[in-house]
C-alpha cells in the first residue's frame, strides 16, 4: 500500500493522512477522545467524602490485598526461573557465580515486578471493572445512579483509581518475593551458594531503579483502573457484550501499559 | 405539573420523535403507551433528563429543563424519582442500604433519621422484613416495591415508572399498579408511567398518551379510551379478543 503510493506521487499531506487513517482509523480516534473526555468527569462534582472514603477502602480490599495472593505466586516462580535461567546460561567459569544473584535483582526490579505483574493486573483486576461496571450499565444501575443526580463516573471509577494508588506496595511485595524466589530456586538448586547470590544482590545497586519501578507502577495503576472502567461504562449490549468488553479490554490495557513502559524506559534510563 | 411542548429527537438519521407536546398532571397517574419502537423509552428518557431534545422544551412546574444551569439540573433530578423496568438495584447493597443510598447521598440527616425515613418508605410499600437481604434473595415483586420505596423516599415532585410491571404475575401486576396510585395521590406527585399493560391502562389511566411512530396520536382519560374512534388507539389497546368483548359489553351498556 505505502509503495503504491509512492509511486502514485501523490502530494505529501493525502500520503500522511492515509498513513494515519490506516495506522489510527477514526473510530480508535473517537474512543480516545471519548476515553479523556471519561478522565475529565471522573474528577468533577465529586462525591460525598463519608461514602468515598468507605468505597475507596473497599476497593483498596478488593484491588490490592485481593491480588497480593496471585502476585506473590507468580512473583516467587518468576524470580526462580530467572534465577535458574542464568545459571544455566553461564558455561564460561571466568564469569563469577555472583552474576546469578545480580541478573534476578535487574530483572525482578526492572521489568517482572513492575510490567510483568500489571499485565497480569490487567487481566485479573482489569476484567474484574470491566465486568462490574458493564453489569451495572447493562441493568440500568447506572442510569438509576444518574437519574438521582449522581456523577455515576465519580462515584465508580475515582475511588479506582485512588485505590490503585497503593499499586506500588503490591510492586514492592513481588520485588521482594521475586528476589526470594530466586535466592530459593538459585541456593537450593545448587546453582550459586547463597552468599554469592546476596553479593549478586548488592552489587552495583542504583536506587533510582527502584524509583523508577515504582513510577512505572503509578502510570500502570492509572491505566489499570481507567481503560477497564472506560470499557465497562460505555458498553452496550447484554450479557455476552460484558463478555466482550472485558476481553477488549483487557487487550487494550496490556498494548497501553507496554507502549507506555517502552516510553517512560527512553525517559528514565535511556 | 410537566409541560412538554413539541419535541423532536433522532439518532443520527433515525428521527424518534417528531414533536410531541402534551402535559402530566400532579397528583394524576399518567400513562404513555404505544407499540414498541414507538418512541415512549426515548419520551421518558427524555422527561428524566437523561436525553436532550433538539428541538422543544420541557417544563417542569414553570422550570424549562434546557435553560437550567448544570447545578440547577442536578437539583431538579433530585426532585425525580426513578422506577426502571428491571428495577435497577444496586447488586452490592441490602435491601435497607439500596432505600437509603439517596438519603447519604443527597442529605445531612444522621443514621437515625435515615433510619426512621427507610423504615417508614419500607413500611408503606408493605416490605418489613427485607431490611438485609440483597435484590437476588428476594423476588421480582418485591424488587419492584424496593424500587418504588427508593424512588419516594426522598419525597420527590415527580415519579417516572418504565414498565412497572413487566415480568410480574398478573396479582402482582395489580398490587403494583395499586401502590403507584395511592403513593401518587397520597403525596401529590406528577407519576408518568411507560407501559405495554392493559390492565393498567384501565385501572390507573387518569390521563393516557398514546404514541405512534414517534407521533401524539391520541391522548385521553381511561373512560375516554372504551368511546375513541381513533382506529390506531382501538387496533393497539383492544389487540386481544378479550378486550375487544369488554370493550363490546361497555358500549352495549352505554347504548
Amino acid at each position: 500500500m505505502f509503495f503504491f503510493i509512492i509511486r502514485t506521487h501523490l502530494p505529501f499531506n493525502i500520503i500522511i493522512f492515509t498513513i494515519t487513517r490506516l495506522i489510527f482509523p477514526m473510530n480508535y480516534l473517537a474512543s480516545i477522545g471519548s476515553y479523556f473526555i471519561m478522565i475529565r468527569e471522573v474528577f468533577k462534582k465529586p462525591t460525598k467524602w463519608r461514602i468515598m472514603k468507605s468505597l475507596i477502602l473497599k476497593e483498596i480490599d478488593e484491588l490490592i490485598f485481593g491480588s497480593l495472593g496471585i502476585i506473590i505466586f507468580i512473583s516467587f516462580f518468576i524470580g526462580g526461573v530467572v534465577s535458574i535461567q542464568t545459571a544455566l546460561n553461564i558455561t564460561n567459569p571466568l564469569i563469577p557465580r555472583n552474576l546469578i544473584g545480580f541478573a534476578t535483582r535487574q530483572s525482578v526490579i526492572l521489568e517482572f515486578a513492575p510490567t510483568f505483574t500489571s499485565i497480569i493486573m490487567a487481566g485479573k483486576v482489569g476484567s474484574y471493572i470491566t465486568s462490574s461496571i458493564g453489569t451495572m450499565r447493562v441493568t440500568e444501575q447506572i442510569d438509576a445512579l444518574e437519574v438521582m443526580g449522581v456523577n455515576s463516573l465519580n462515584y465508580l471509577v475515582f475511588p479506582k483509581i485512588i485505590a490503585l494508588l497503593f499499586y506500588p506496595f503490591a510492586i514492592a511485595v513481588a520485588m521482594n518475593v521475586g528476589i526470594f524466589g530466586g535466592w530459593m530456586a538459585g541456593v537450593f538448586g545448587g546453582f550459586s551458594t547463597s552468599a554469592d547470590f546476596v553479593e549478586g544482590i548488592q552489587l552495583d545497586f542504583i536506587p533510582f531503579h527502584v524509583t523508577y519501578s515504582f513510577i512505572k507502577s503509578i502510570l500502570f495503576a492509572f491505566i489499570i483502573a481507567t481503560i477497564p472502567s472506560f470499557h465497562g461504562y460505555y458498553m452496550k449490549g447484554g450479557a455476552l457484550e460484558v463478555g466482550k468488553a472485558s476481553t477488549t479490554a483487557f487487550v487494550w490495557t496490556s498494548v497501553v501499559i507496554i507502549i507506555v513502559n517502552y516510553i517512560l524506559t527512553q525517559l528514565l534510563l535511556g | 405539573m410537566i409541560e412538554v411542548n413539541d419535541i423532536h429527537k433522532s439518532f443520527g438519521e433515525n428521527k424518534i420523535l417528531k414533536g410531541v407536546s402534551t402535559s402530566f398532571e400532579k397528583g394524576k397517574t399518567n400513562l404513555i403507551i404505544g407499540q414498541s419502537g414507538s418512541g415512549k423509552t426515548v419520551f421518558l428518557k427524555c422527561l428524566l433528563g437523561l436525553f436532550e431534545p433538539e428541538n422543544g422544551s420541557i417544563c417542569y412546574d414553570g422550570r424549562t429543563y434546557s435553560s437550567l444551569s448544570g447545578n440547577e439540573k442536578r437539583n431538579l433530578r433530585q426532585e425525580m424519582g426513578m422506577v426502571f423496568q428491571g428495577s435497577a438495584l444496586f447488586d452490592s447493597m441490602t435491601v435497607e442500604g439500596n432505600v437509603m443510598f439517596p438519603l447519604e447521598m443527597f442529605t445531612k440527616q444522621s443514621q437515625s433519621e435515615m433510619q426512621d425515613r427507610v423504615n417508614i418508605v419500607l413500611k408503606r410499600v408493605n416490605l418489613i422484613d427485607a431490611h438485609n437481604k440483597y435484590p437476588s434473595e428476594i423476588s421480582g415483586g418485591m424488587q419492584k416495591r424496593v424500587a418504588i420505596a427508593r424512588a419516594i423516599v426522598m419525597n420527590p415532585k415527580y415519579l417516572f415508572c418504565d414498565e412497572p410491571n413487566s415480568g410480574l404475575d398478573p396479582k402482582t401486576a395489580i398490587l403494583i399498579d395499586n401502590l403507584i396510585q395511592e403513593i401518587t395521590e397520597e403525596y401529590d406527585i406528577t407519576t408518568v408511567i411507560n407501559t405495554h399493560d392493559m390492565n393498567s391502562v384501565m385501572e390507573i389511566g387518569k390521563k393516557i398518551v398514546f404514541l405512534k411512530n414517534g407521533f401524539k396520536e391520541w391522548e385521553g382519560t381511561n373512560k375516554e379510551i372504551f368511546k375513541t374512534d381513533n382506529a390506531a388507539v382501538t387496533d393497539f389497546v383492544y389487540s386481544s379478543e378479550l378486550f375487544k368483548k369488554v370493550r363490546q359489553m361497555y358500549l352495549e351498556e352505554r347504548n
